[in-house]
């Protein structure tokens, strides 16, 4: 019966756009999927669509000017990148910032990677088929939002970093409505494995599937949770900590499966620890300036510098070379997600259609950070 | 066997979710406890921004409708996309006697804006500041140019020029 089957019934490869306009995939990403059938041969990215050449509109931007440049590339995880851009100045500039900024820096950082750890869990579920847990995330992020509106002004693009500090002192209520959010979220993260994480249905959507060595992730630069996933130890904040993160404990979350259901898990840990390393500093905030006095205009000496940083989607670096002018003579970021993204025609290889939507989503892509 | 064993345990895992759903819902629909949903156009008069809220970049004016710029053009240069266009000119001082520059007009581009708060950190005078304001929404683009010194309006004394 089973040759007659496939005897009779043949199937032809043909070939499939998935976006640019696809829901699943996370803004303007357009996949070319050669299938045969429902099973995926070749995954073919096209990228592009949104590229906006920031790199070189920071050529002729100043340094002060770059920071709230790099809040357009992944924007969910803003916070870190304005980071990277700073620090990377004051390494230049042997600008010495003191622990309160340090701290505000650190605690600020962690409120970005639980709000984008919660906005990928609602996202996940809800293209796997779980409507919930889209409202259930951003509920969550909406208090986080709120945090960042009162204290930096805006609630997505912050721009809270500036060289030599913080752009404003944090908010009166900004303890407060921190110890208030994680309070709520210590109560709402059992409930998210409740509703999604021991669900059957859905860890048979994710186990096994996507499976990626660690050596395959080596390979193809996997970095941020998705390289955690396979068991790769790559947490910038351990291997390289800045900031405040050398006066904090905390585990770096790393499972060894590699499959989906492992990189779910390293966010969901994530998250409590990102909880923990918030508890631990946030009634440690000394009183003292928030802001280093600088230069007007800030010119780098004449050199190179690469600063990384741990965002939420992996590892964000910066390079600068400069020329000792106000403008860099070149800029290139090195961003988590465009690496990510290379490893999916090795995971989506053999797998259906549907699984592809479920690896995409576990990898976690921002498309403005590919494309930059 | 594993067959229906993945069914009961599936159906089992379903209903433990079902739980925290159908709690909510009942919870909410009648008491609204946990409910942060805001009904956005009807409740504008009532909405209140935080007052850090980046909005829109303002002119402050006095009671006199006097304004502090003495246009020194820093936020011109320290924007990053050419939102501030600022024209100015120049005049005798009565009092001094020597010629003073003065602002006819600071026109603002809204819609270039990306509320990277530049401008505002690089004015000496703090005569500019972020406004609550966040209904931009008009059916022509060139609407969104606005001029932030009201007509009329002059330097306050005291402000070098």
């Amino acid at each position: 019966m089973k040759e007659f089957l496939t005897d009779q019934l043949k199937t032809q490869e043909y070939f499939l756009n998935m976006g640019p306009q696809h829901p699943a995939t996370h803004g303007v990403l357009r996949l070319l999927l050669k299938l045969d059938g429902e099973i995926v041969r070749n995954v073919d990215m096209d990228l592009g669509y949104i590229h906006r050449s920031i790199e070189k509109m920071c050529e002729r931007a100043s340094y002060k000017q770059i920071i709230h440049l790099t809040d357009r590339l992944d924007y969910l995880s803003a916070h870190m990148n304005n980071e990277a851009v700073c620090l990377l100045a004051e390494k230049a500039l042997n600008i010495e910032v003191n622990d309160r900024i340090k701290i505000v820096r650190t605690i600020m950082d962690e409120l970005t990677r639980i709000s984008s750890h919660v906005l990928w869990w609602g996202v996940t579920g809800m293209d796997i088929g779980a409507i919930t847990t889209f409202m259930y995330g951003f509920r969550e992020r909406e208090l986080i939002n709120d945090i960042f509106e009162e204290t930096c002004g805006t609630r997505l693009t912050m721009n809270y970093n500036v060289i030599g500090g913080l752009r404003y002192d944090i908010h009166e209520n900004f303890v407060k409505r921190t110890k208030d959010v994680l309070k709520h979220l210590k109560k709402k993260l059992p409930e998210y494995d409740k509703l999604l994480t021991n669900n059957i249905i859905f860890q048979k959507r994710l186990m096994n599937v996507g499976v990626i060595s660690g050596e395959d992730a080596i390979a193809y630069g996997l970095n941020g949770p998705t390289a955690r996933g396979s068991g790769v130890s790559c947490d910038i904040r351990k291997t390289h900590p800045y900031s405040a993160y050398d006066m904090v404990d905390f585990e770096e979350a790393i499972f060894t499966e590699g499959d989906s259901f492992a990189r779910y898990k390293v966010r969901i840990k994530e998250m409590w620890e990102s909880i923990s390393i918030i508890e631990q500093l946030i009634d440690k905030i000394p009183n003292d300036e928030y802001k280093v006095k600088t230069k007007a205009v800030i010119k780098l000496p004449v050199g190179d510098y690469l600063q990384r940083v741990e965002a939420s989607r992996g590892d964000f670096g910066v390079y600068v070379k400069s020329n000792g002018q106000k403008f860099p003579e070149r800029l290139k970021f090195r961003s988590p997600g465009f690496a990510n993204l290379t490893a999916l025609n090795k995971m989506a290889y053999g797998l259906k259609i549907a699984d592809l939507v479920a690896i995409l989503s576990t990898i976690d892509v921002v498309v403005p950070d590919i494309d930059r | 066997m594993s067959y229906f064993s993945d069914i009961i345990n599936g159906t089992k895992t379903l209903l433990t979710g079902m739980r925290v759903t159908g709690g909510y819902f009942f919870v909410n629909f009648f008491t609204k406890r946990d409910v942060i949903t805001q009904q956005y156009p009807n409740n504008i008069e009532t909405l209140e921004m935080f007052d850090r809220f980046k909005g829109e970049v303002i002119m402050l004016h006095n009671e006199n409708n006097e304004h502090r710029c003495d246009a020194c053009t820093l936020c011109e240069k320290a924007c990053p996309n050419g939102s501030i266009e600022i024209l100015g000119d120049k005049a005798k001082d009565p009092e001094t006697g020597k010629n003073k520059r003065f602002l006819v007009k600071h026109i603002y581009h809204l819609q270039m804006c990306t509320m990277c708060g530049l401008c505002i950190e690089a004015c000496p005078v703090n005569a500019i500041d972020w406004g609550q304001d966040f209904h931009h929404v008009e059916y022509d683009r060139s609407l969104l140019t606005k001029v932030l010194n009201k007509p009329g309006s002059k330097i306050m004394s005291g402000i070098k020029g």
